[in-house]
Order: C-alpha cells, then sequence, then structure tokens
C-alpha cells in the first residue's frame, strides 16, 4: 500500500509565498481599490461596481483601447514578417553567425527609457538627427510634438527597432533546427522555395512563433516606458495607451478606484487575448 | 528507369585535398544496370552516404561523371535527375494529410490532378496506407512515416533510381522486418533501379540481388550475397559479413604453401605471387572439430540456438567455428580440420589464391 507524506507540502511552500507576495498580494490590493473610493488618510468608501461601470461606459477608455488595439495591430503585422524575412535572410553556418547574432540581440540591450531618450532626442526637429533630415533634407515637416502621425511612425519605428530582433532570433533557432534532409527531400521532390517556406519551414517554425506572436502581444499591449518618454501621450491624446492613461488617472488624476478599476481591466483583456492566440495557434497540435 | 554509369569518381570535402586521406571517396568505378536492387554496405563513415548523395546531385563530386543511361548527368541538380529518395529520419511535410504528401512531388511537376490521383491511390495500395488517406501526417507512428516517404519516391513513373539512406534506421525491430518485404515486394512490382545504403549486412543481403562493399573511400568487393559469402575478395568483406566474421590467421608462405605454425594448411588452390603480410582466411562455418587436424583447446562455447558458435586457441590465436548439434565442453582437447575449398590466402587483405577450377 502506498504511504501518504503530507510533508510534499512544505517543498511547494515556498513558491506560494514567492508567487503571495509578488501577485496575489498586489492584486487583491488592486481588487480592495477598485470596489472603493478613497479621499487619503485610509479612509475608504464602498462603491461596488461604479467604477467598472463608468469606465465601459467612458469615452475616453473607448478612444485608449481603440489606440491600443490599432497599435499593437500595427506592430505585429509589421513584426512579425519582418523578423521571419530577416530570419531567412541570415547564414545558417560561418564566421557571420555570432555577428548576426551580437546584432540582432544589441537593440534588446538597452533599456526601455533610454531607447525612449534616443528616438526622442534622435526626432527632434531642429537638433536630432532624423528630425533635422526629414524637415531640412526632405523638406517634410515632421515634428512628433505637434503632429499625431509623426508621433505614431515615430514609435511604431521605434518599437520595430527595438523587438524585432526578438522575432527573429526566435524564428532562426526555429529554422536551424530543421534537418538538412528535409530540404534534400524537398529538392528532390521538386518543391519550390515558396513551397519550402510554406510547407517546411513555416511548420517548424511555428512553436516558436506562437511564442513571438505571444511575447510581442503582450509586451506592445502594454508598451508604457519608450511612449511615456518620447511623447508623454501626445500631442494631445494621440498617443494615450491604455497603460498611459492608467498612470494618468492613477497618478496625476489621484483617482485610485477607477485606476484599479482599469487595471484589472488591462490586466482581463490582456489575459483573454493571449490566451485566445495560444489556443487558435496550437488547436491542430491537439489531435 | 535507367543503367547508372559511375566512372572515375573522386569527392573530398576539402577544397585543395592533398593526400589519399583527403578524400571521402577514391576512384570509384561501377555500372548499375537498369532495374536491378542494389546495396551499398559498409561501416560509418566509409563514403556510402558520400557516394549516394553524388548519385542523387546533392554534392557534385571533385572528380569523374554520373551516367544515367549515358546521359551525362554530374552537373544537373536533383530534381533535374528523375530520382528518388528516402532518408534515415522519415521526411514527411506535417501540415500535409498523407494523400497530398504523396502528391506533393506529382504537383510540383504540373501533372494533372487526375493522373495525379490514379498514382497516389495505386502508390498508396501497395504500400497498405490507403486507409489513412485523409490524416495529417504529423500524426502517424515512425514506420508509416517512412512508408509515406518512400511512398513520395515511387508515385513519380519517371524515376531512373530510388535511392534508400538508411532507411530502416528508426523503424521499431519487429516491424524493421515487414518494411524490408514489403521493400523487395515493391521493387518487384515497379522495376525500378534501387540502391540501399546501410551498415546493417542483414538488411543489404535481404534486400539487394548484388552488393557493394566499401571500406574508407573505397569498393572491396561487389558480388551477390551468396558471393560475398562464400568467397570475400578481401578480409575486411569476410570479418563485416558473416556472423561471427572470418577466421583471419596470420601465416607464412614458404616452398608454394601455407604454413599456419608448423602446420602446412590445404588451399582452394595455387597460390598468386606477390608481396605483403599474408594470412589464411576460412569461416567458422567450414571449420570442424574432430579427431585429426590442428591440435586446440576449446576456450569458450556461445549457444546462440541453432547452432554453437566454439572459440577454440591454437597456441594463442583463437579459432572461431560454428558447430551444428552438441558442442564439446569448454577446456575439452580437440583437432581443427578446414574445408579446403573454402580457404583462402589474403596478402595484404586481398585475396591470393586462385580458385582450383
Amino acid at each position: 500500500m502506498k504511504t501518504q507524506n503530507q510533508k510534499a507540502w512544505f517543498f511547494v511552500l515556498p513558491v506560494l509565498l514567492l508567487v503571495a507576495f509578488n501577485a496575489l498580494i498586489p492584486m487583491m490590493t488592486v481588487v480592495n481599490y477598485s470596489v472603493q473610493e478613497t479621499f487619503g488618510n485610509n479612509i475608504f468608501f464602498w462603491e461596488g461596481v461604479r467604477w467598472f461601470e463608468e469606465l465601459l461606459n467612458s469615452d475616453r477608455f473607448h478612444a485608449a483601447l481603440g489606440r491600443q488595439f490599432l497599435f499593437t495591430g500595427i506592430i505585429l503585422a509589421i513584426e512579425i514578417p519582418l523578423g521571419i524575412a530577416i530570419a531567412l535572410a541570415m547564414p545558417r553556418s560561418g564566421p557571420w553567425v555570432p555577428v548576426c547574432l551580437v546584432l540582432m540581440a544589441l537593440p534588446m540591450l538597452i533599456p526601455w527609457n533610454v531607447v525612449g531618450a534616443m528616438w526622442n532626442i534622435f526626432a527632434l526637429p531642429d537638433i536630432g538627427l532624423l528630425g533635422y533630415f526629414m524637415n531640412t533634407t526632405l523638406g517634410i515637416d515632421y515634428d512628433m510634438t505637434q503632429n499625431p502621425f509623426a508621433a505614431w511612425a515615430t514609435i511604431i519605428t521605434m518599437d520595430v527597432w527595438h523587438w524585432t530582433s526578438l522575432v527573429v532570433l526566435l524564428s532562426y533557432a526555429g529554422l536551424v533546427s530543421i534537418p538538412d534532409a528535409y530540404y534534400q527531400a524537398a529538392k528532390i521532390d521538386g518543391a519550390s522555395s515558396w513551397s519550402v517556406f510554406r510547407y517546411i519551414q513555416l511548420p517548424k517554425m511555428k512553436q516558436v512563433l506562437t511564442i513571438a506572436i505571444l511575447l510581442r502581444f503582450m509586451d506592445s499591449f502594454n508598451i508604457y516606458t519608450e511612449v511615456f518618454v518620447m511623447t508623454g501621450g501626445g500631442p494631445g491624446n494621440s498617443t494615450t495607451f491604455l497603460s498611459i492613461d492608467l498612470v494618468k488617472i492613477a497618478l496625476g488624476q489621484f483617482d485610485l478606484g477607477p485606476a484599479a478599476a482599469m487595471s484589472l481591466i488591462y490586466f482581463a483583456i490582456t489575459l483573454l487575448v493571449s490566451w485566445l492566440f495560444y489556443t487558435l495557434m496550437t488547436k491542430d497540435d491537439a489531435k | 528507369m535507367a543503367k547508372i554509369t559511375l566512372s572515375d569518381l573522386k569527392h573530398s570535402y576539402y577544397p585543395n585535398p592533398k593526400g589519399p586521406a583527403d578524400y571521402a571517396l577514391k576512384e570509384i568505378d561501377l555500372e548499375w544496370s537498369d532495374g536491378g536492387a542494389y546495396a551499398l554496405l559498409g561501416p560509418s563513415g566509409c563514403g556510402k552516404s558520400t557516394l549516394l548523395n553524388i548519385i542523387s546531385g546533392l554534392l557534385t563530386p571533385s572528380n569523374g561523371k554520373i551516367l544515367f543511361d549515358d546521359k551525362d548527368v554530374t552537373q544537373l541538380p536533383p530534381n533535374q535527375r528523375n530520382i528518388a529518395q528516402v532518408f534515415q529520419f522519415p521526411v514527411i511535410y506535417d501540415t500535409m494529410t498523407v494523400y497530398d504528401n504523396l502528391a506533393f512531388p506529382l504537383r510540383n511537376r504540373g501533372v494533372d490532378e487526375a493522373t495525379v490521383n490514379t498514382r497516389v491511390m495505386a502508390i498508396a495500395e501497395m504500400l497498405e496506407v490507403t486507409d489513412m488517406m485523409g490524416k495529417k501526417a504529423a500524426g502517424l507512428s515512425p514506420d508509416n512515416k517512412q512508408k509515406i516517404s518512400m511512398g513520395r519516391g515511387l508515385v513519380r513513373d519517371d524515376v531512373n533510381v530510388v535511392m534508400f539512406d538508411e532507411p530502416l534506421t528508426v523503424i521499431d525491430p519487429h516491424l524493421k522486418w515487414k518494411l524490408r518485404s514489403k521493400l523487395k515486394e515493391l521493387h518487384q512490382k515497379v522495376r525500378a533501379t534501387m540502391i540501399y545504403v546501410t551498415h546493417d549486412q542483414t538488411e543489404a543481403l535481404t534486400f539487394a540481388d548484388q552488393v557493394v562493399v566499401m571500406q574508407e573511400g573505397e569498393i572491396v568487393q561487389i558480388g551477390t550475397p551468396v558471393e560475398l559469402f562464400e568467397r570475400p575478395a578481401h578480409t575486411f568483406v569476410g570479418h563485416f559479413i558473416g556472423s561471427p566474421g572470418m577466421n583471419v590467421l596470420p601465416c607464412e608462405v614458404r616452398d608454394g604453401g601455407a604454413f599456419f605454425g608448423d602446420n602446412l594448411i590445404t588451399l582452394e588452390g595455387a597460390i598468386e605471387q606477390g608481396a605483403g603480410t599474408a594470412e589464411i582466411g576460412v569461416r567458422p562455418e567450414f571449420v570442424t572439430l574432430g579427431d585429426t587436424g590442428l591440435p586446440a583447446v576449446v576456450h569458450k562455447v556461445s549457444d546462440v540456438g541453432r547452432h554453437a558458435v566454439v572459440e577454440a586457441k591454437v597456441g594463442d590465436i583463437s579459432v572461431k567455428a560454428v558447430l551444428e548439434g552438441e558442442a564439446p565442453a569448454q577446456g575439452a582437447a580437440t583437432h581443427l580440420s578446414f574445408d579446403a575449398t573454402k580457404t583462402r590466402l589474403y596478402r595484404d587483405g586481398w585475396i591470393a589464391t586462385r580458385t582450383a577450377s
């Protein structure tokens, strides 16, 4: 007969404590705030689901959410195909492999606020390299502090520069794991290079691409630092994404209740979309 | 389907090969007739896969020519050679169904769907995979995957040659036998030239009409399984084929006879003139124990079921014998005698006796 030994639970305890302190307890604090109103001094008034109702009906939230989805959509639509294309173009062996890998990894090593500051200066119309070039040499009126389109274009370019490498490195890892026999068999079967991509490379990259898409989705959906440093959400509200708006509500207006409600909804959306992506992309594997 | 000729073929993986040691293949001259079943047999690293890749066009040889039906194809890429290759690990297109996998080589060549359908169904019938045509190929067992990759090779009716690169490596032992006989059966049906690369002598001997034994980039012997067994042209062949391998005994040649110690050994025929280290080769199957012959002591007896392998010592040298029936006890004194018609002299590894006939 098997003897039951309950001591095993003690081994789980440290992890439980860790998760409790870095996730559960902070999260429950937010839940606590989201159903109350406070004016400071630790005095709270019960408000129920009022903040949730107000938020879900507010135009400001809808606009920020819309901007967020548009931004993330554009980011995924550019970075995923571009990342795959670069990975396909990289050498599979030889002395250039480490050079390429290091070059690819460089942007990701730079702290996010530094990236923001770099691009901020880069885009300055009078002294920034990009800004000066656009305005003076090309004669295009480019100023991301005035023009929403310029602001969006700059932020998107910045994110593509900063994070496409992640997709490249993951896709590359998937590509190099394909045995040579597959390419040889495809050659013998008379497959075109499109067929090789469609039926060999893409299926073999699928798992790493799932991870790449998930990471890029979550990361771009939660983008804050770079945008805060570059535009601060402006001009106007044109680049006020969810996280920027959240900080404005929480720290600018000090509306802790509505901010907490927004955090929870924000979190729920991120979780839901991630789950959708994951389920859709892995549904064939379950068979 | 075609006759395959390899002429003066050499290959080195180095750009500027210096000595013969730099060559993965040294001087290959071969002719394979249309519709034959051939095996390339040799230990790992002997150059058999290199040779296969040269025939399929995945590698261009450093020197020499490959002819398909007297047409030089040395510089042609694989897709223009009309060949098919089955790899060690089954290559299948994961996202396609079994049907689409089999249809893939035909569709790539622009064959119309009606013909594709008849060909694919015919091949599926032969491979006995008709019941899984609609399934995703990714979910198949390794042996079925390997069947599908064989099928992709056989589905085209214009293939010159189908090549197998150790195709049974990842297959379970009990399925190996089934797949091997399937292959033999397929060969009889489609009559395509087939080349089978392996390091497993059983696979080579059961599949092929003719076996090419390779060692260190060289062909040591070409022959039918029976020829390789009965009269190895090189001690390597004697050793590599057969279980246990041929006995190779040191000897001395004097007065036109071969002496093992002080005993004159009767050989199959006259010894050819020449120099080099001389050895006597005789298969354990042709060694008998009895009251006359070389005095020996039984050192070890292993019963392998059908027969017993007896290892006897003549002085310090051990000689193996395969015996049917009762085996002597360990430590017993006995006498060994060799079947003279199956006993040969080898010089520097190569056979150096002429047959009596």
